[in-house]
C-alpha cells in the first residue's frame, strides 16, 4: 500500500486514497483531506468526525450514516447537507477511517 | 439437572446449530429446545430465481421441523422477550422458558415500514415488490409475467441486507428474461444502491463494471432513500433526488426480530453485537447470535452462515467445558452469482480479503472459475438446492473449507499511483 505525505506527515493509505492506520490520523491531516474534496470545516463537521473516530475506536468499524444519525444525533438530511453527495465515503475519508463497501 | 441449550429460530442457522450441536453435546448432559413461530423452511437462494419462472413456489418449501433431529424439543411459538439477567425467555404463548445457555439466530427481515410510502396499499405488492419474502416473490413473478414495458428500477434501502449481491443479480437476471421475451427495447433497467456504485471492492470494480453498462443497465449511486411518493410512484431521495418507476423491485430497510431490540439485546437495527471471531455476545456469557441476526461486518448469507456454525461447533464445546475458544472466524464468504442466459459467477472472500479472480478448487467436480461468468457456476447455484437441504442443514460434510483459503487465487496487484475518488 502507498505512503504519502499529508500535513507534512507520512500517512498509509490505500489506492483510494483513504487513509489504512487509525493512530496516523491528526486534525491537521483531516483538514488537509477536507481541503482536497473541497469542504470547508464547520464545527458541525467536527461534531460527526469526532463522533466518527470514538465510535471506530469502540465499534472496530466506520459508523453508518444511520449510526451517525440514532447515535450521533446528527440526522442523515443534515450529513448529505454538510458532506454534499456523498457523505457516507466523504465522512469516513475525512475521518481518515475505511469507506462503507458492499461485497463485490 | 441436565443443562439446557435453547436455539431461538429455526431457519438456516439455527437448524445447523442444532443439528451440529446435537451430534456434539452428551445427551444426559444437555437437552436441546428450538423455538420458531413458523414451521416453514424457505429455501431462500430460491427467491431471487422464483419471479423468473426457474422454480414453482412448492420446490423451495419444507417443514422445519422435519430437519430437527429426534431427540431436539420443538416448541412452535414466538418469543415475546428474553430476559438475559435471569437466563429466561417469556414465549408468546404466555411460557416461560430457562436456559443455560442461549442461541440466537433469528435472522433479518425486510421492513417496507420503516420508508414512507413504500407499504402505501395503493403501491405495495402492486407496483412496488421484495423478492426477499415467499410471498413478495411469488407476487413479483406474476408482476413480470404481466410487466409490458415501462421503466423498471431495482433498488436497495441501506446496508446491510440479506445477500448483499441479490439485487444485482435481479438486474441481469431481468435484463435477460426481458431479452427472451423480445421486449427488452420497451424497458429501461435502473440500478439504485445507497452505496458509491454496483462494485465497492476495487478488483470487482476493476473486472466487473463492463456487466451494468454492457445490458444497458443504468447506474444511480448514493441514492439514500428518504420516502416514496405513491401517487405520482417516485423515489425521494435525502438530496432531493426523484426516480420516477412503473415496476419496483425493492430491498427494504433490513432489520433483526423485534423482540431483540424489545429485550435490550440489540443495536439500532435489532442485531445482536457479538464478537466477530466467536460470535458470543459482547455484553452476556452465555448468548451466542449466528446468521443473519448477528451485527459482524459480513455478509448476510446461508454460506457465512455455514462456516460460521461450522467453527462456531467447535467454540461452543469449549465454552461450556470453561475454556478459551480458539476457532475464531475470518468472515468466508462463497457464493454463486447468476449473470442471466444459463451464466454465473462466483465470489470466494472474507473480512480481510476482498473477492479475487483465479480458480476456486472443489474435489471431484471444480475447479470452479472465480469472478467470471461462466455455465460452470450457473450449474453450480442449481446444485447448490440439493447440497442445501440433503447435506447442509442436516450438518454433514461439504468439500468446502469453513476457512478462507488462498489456493488458486490470482493477488491483487497493488498500483504504485493514489487516486483521491472520494470527490468524484
Amino acid at each position: 500500500m502507498p505512503v504519502i505525505r499529508i500535513a507534512e506527515k507520512p500517512v498509509n493509505v490505500n489506492e483510494e486514497g483513504f487513509m489504512t492506520q487509525y493512530d496516523e490520523w491528526n486534525e491537521e491531516i483531516a483538514k488537509e483531506l477536507a481541503a482536497q474534496i473541497e469542504i470547508p470545516l464547520t464545527e458541525e463537521h467536527w461534531k460527526i468526525i469526532k463522533f466518527l473516530r470514538e465510535d471506530f475506536k469502540v465499534q472496530g468499524e466506520t459508523a453508518t450514516s444511520r449510526r451517525v444519525q440514532t447515535v450521533g444525533g446528527v440526522p442523515v438530511k443534515e450529513q448529505f447537507a454538510l458532506f454534499p453527495k456523498k457523505p457516507a465515503k466523504k465522512m469516513a475519508y475525512i475521518a481518515g477511517l475505511p469507506k462503507p463497501k458492499g461485497c463485490v | 439437572m441436565r443443562r439446557k441449550l435453547v436455539v431461538l429460530g429455526g431457519g438456516t442457522a439455527g437448524t445447523m446449530v442444532v443439528n451440529k450441536l446435537y451430534k456434539k453435546l452428551d445427551k444426559r448432559d444437555w437437552s436441546i429446545t428450538v423455538i420458531d413461530r413458523d414451521n416453514k423452511h424457505l429455501y431462500q437462494p430460491g427467491l431471487l430465481l422464483l419471479p423468473f419462472g426457474v422454480y414453482t413456489p412448492e420446490e423451495l418449501v419444507k417443514d422445519k421441523d422435519r430437519f430437527f433431529p429426534k431427540g431436539v424439543e420443538y416448541r412452535r411459538t414466538g418469543v415475546d422477550h428474553v430476559d438475559p439477567e435471569n437466563n429466561r425467555i417469556f414465549l408468546e404463548d404466555g411460557q416461560v422458558v430457562e436456559y443455560d445457555q442461549l442461541v440466537i439466530a433469528t435472522g433479518t427481515t425486510p421492513r417496507p415500514d420503516q420508508t414512507p410510502g413504500m407499504d402505501d396499499p395503493a403501491v405495495w405488492r402492486k407496483s412496488i415488490f421484495d423478492f426477499y419474502t415467499f410471498e413478495g416473490s411469488v407476487a413479483l413473478k406474476e408482476a413480470l409475467d404481466n410487466f409490458t414495458g415501462g421503466r423498471l428500477v431495482i433498488h436497495i434501502s441501506e446496508m446491510p441486507i440479506k445477500c448483499p449481491v441479490a439485487p444485482l443479480e435481479f438486474a441481469f437476471l431481468a435484463d435477460a428474461y426481458f431479452t427472451e421475451r423480445k421486449m427488452r427495447e420497451k424497458v429501461e433497467i435502473t440500478y439504485v444502491t445507497p452505496l458509491e456504485g454496483a462494485f465497492t471492492k476495487p478488483v470487482c470494480s476493476r473486472q466487473l463494471s463492463y456487466m451494468l453498462t454492457d445490458r444497458h443497465i443504468s447506474l444511480e449511486p448514493d441514492f439514500v432513500i428518504e420516502h416514496i411518493d405513491p401517487e405520482s410512484k417516485v423515489m425521494i431521495s435525502m438530496d432531493e433526488r426523484e426516480i420516477p418507476f412503473d415496476l419496483l423491485v425493492t430491498v427494504p430497510v433490513n432489520m433483526g426480530a423485534d423482540f431483540i431490540g424489545r429485550s435490550g439485546l440489540g443495536d439500532d437495527l435489532n442485531y445482536v453485537p457479538v464478537s466477530k471471531e466467536t460470535f458470543l455476545s459482547k455484553k452476556y456469557e452465555n448468548i451466542f447470535a449466528l446468521g443473519d441476526a448477528s451485527d459482524i461486518p459480513a455478509s448476510k448469507a446461508g454460506s457465512v452462515a455455514h462456516f460460521a456454525v461450522d467453527l462456531f461447533a467447535e467454540n461452543f464445546m469449549q465454552h461450556i467445558h470453561g475454556r478459551h475458544m480458539t476457532h475464531n472466524f475470518d468472515g468466508h464468504a462463497n457464493c454463486f452469482i447468476e449473470s442471466g442466459n444459463g451464466k454465473g459467477l462466483l465470489i470466494d472472500f472474507n473480512y480481510q480479503v476482498e473477492p479475487l479472480s483465479g480458480m476456486f478448487p472443489i474435489p471431484i467436480v471444480g475447479p470452479f472459475p472465480l469472478l467470471k461468468e461462466s455455465r460452470l457456476n450457473h450449474m453450480g447455484k442449481l446444485a447448490f438446492r440439493w447440497i442445501y437441504w440433503n447435506l447442509l442443514l442436516k450438518a454433514r460434510w461439504i468439500p468446502i473449507p469453513s476457512l478462507m483459503s488462498m489456493k488458486g487465487k490470482r493477488q491483487v496487484e497493488i498500483k504504485k499511483g493514489v487516486e483521491v475518488n472520494a470527490s468524484n
